[in-house]
């Protein structure tokens, strides 16, 4: 029997209209059209989303934990560069 | 009591508790995390739909009987499901020839008898037939993935169909309940499937590069309650709890 593992694959699920796709994990499959199917199975069967996005994991080039101090710190001492200082009114919703 | 609609209902029910239940089996035994999840969500949609058949049945039975008493705590001889779906998880490949060769037959059955004169059956027939369309696109996409894959799969896979396709006709067959209700707009006339669900299965099976068995000589029974020996084995599973502990609650 073949013991090969099936590529790894990231699943992003949008869960209504309006919304973005969000990242909720990840599976294997063999192609794209089976890691659709496959989240269709493993992430959306209890009414969670309305569209499904699948990557190739290897496809995913991601920052590296080592160089978080350059990247991100030099932002977080720049109070004027965060939108902190407006009242949003309640019915504006995911901001 | 309505005996032939009863029995007609039964006979819908019981195909789709059976193979519910051979499916349930792989929870937690699927070949990968992801085939073991849709196996049992397929399992978990027919449990569903033989709820709506079994409380339909229960309310025509009229003797007090419930859902859980149709459905659980019958004996072998009276069960009336097709010997296709009776048949065990051999291997996966079995678990997908099996699923696929009821799937195709069920997804027509449904497509006429949403049009039964009977508002309750065709309510449940048009409730069911959207998980239906998936489990065939689920079952059918592995056909081919296995037949038209390595070697050794399409062996397996041919193996399965080989090995599966005696149980084919009887699909077909017609009860005593069948002709009744199919003379009263009731239910669906089976004979008159065959063609589509003959041409589906070579189509695709033709897709997934394997042979259409040739073979002209088919098993029969379980329409009428005469099981295959793996029954017995499936039922003492299925109604354990009832058996040990009657009318035990949870």
């Amino acid at each position: 029997m073949s013991t090969k593992n099936w590529p790894l694959w990231e699943i992003f699920v949008r869960s209504k209209n309006g919304l973005e796709h969000r990242h909720c994990g990840s599976l294997h499959a063999s192609d794209a059209d089976m890691a659709l199917e496959n989240a269709r199975d493993v992430y959306t069967r209890r009414n969670e989303g309305v569209s499904i996005w699948v990557v190739e994991s290897k496809n995913i080039t991601a920052s590296n934990p080592e160089n978080n101090g350059e990247l991100f710190e030099p932002a977080q001492d720049k109070v004027y560069r965060h939108p902190t200082f407006y009242n949003l009114p309640d019915e504006v919703k995911h901001m | 009591m309505k005996e032939n609609l009863y029995n007609y209902i039964l006979g819908i029910a019981d195909n789709s508790l059976i193979l519910g239940q051979r499916m349930g089996e792989l929870c937690g035994h699927g070949p990968s995390l992801e085939t073991d999840i849709a196996c049992t969500n397929i399992s978990l949609d027919l449990f569903g739909q033989v709820r709506s058949y079994f409380q339909y049945a229960a309310k025509i039975a009229g003797d007090g009987r419930t859902e859980d008493d149709i459905a659980m705590l019958r004996k072998e001889r009276e069960y009336k499901n097709v010997l296709l779906v009776e048949q065990p998880n051999t291997d996966f490949a079995f678990t997908i020839g099996r699923q696929f060769l009821f799937d195709v037959y069920h997804l027509v059955f449904l497509a006429e008898l949403q049009k039964s004169t009977d508002l309750t059956l065709s309510a449940i027939a048009k409730k069911c037939i959207k998980e239906v369309s998936y489990h065939e696109r689920f079952s059918s996409d592995w056909v081919k993935r296995l037949g038209d894959g390595t070697d050794e799969s399409r062996q397996k896979m041919q193996q399965a169909i080989n090995g599966l396709w005696t149980y084919t006709d009887e699909l077909f067959h017609q009860t005593d309940a069948d002709k009744a209700m199919v003379e009263e707009g009731i239910g669906v006339d089976v004979t008159k499937l065959k063609e589509s669900y003959s041409n589906i299965v070579s189509e695709l099976l033709e897709a997934a590069t394997l042979e259409v068995p040739e073979s002209k000589w088919f098993q029969k029974g379980g329409k009428e309650g005469v099981h295959t020996e793996h029954l017995g084995y499936l039922l003492s599973d299925l109604q354990y709890m009832q058996r040990a502990y009657p009318n035990m609650e949870w």
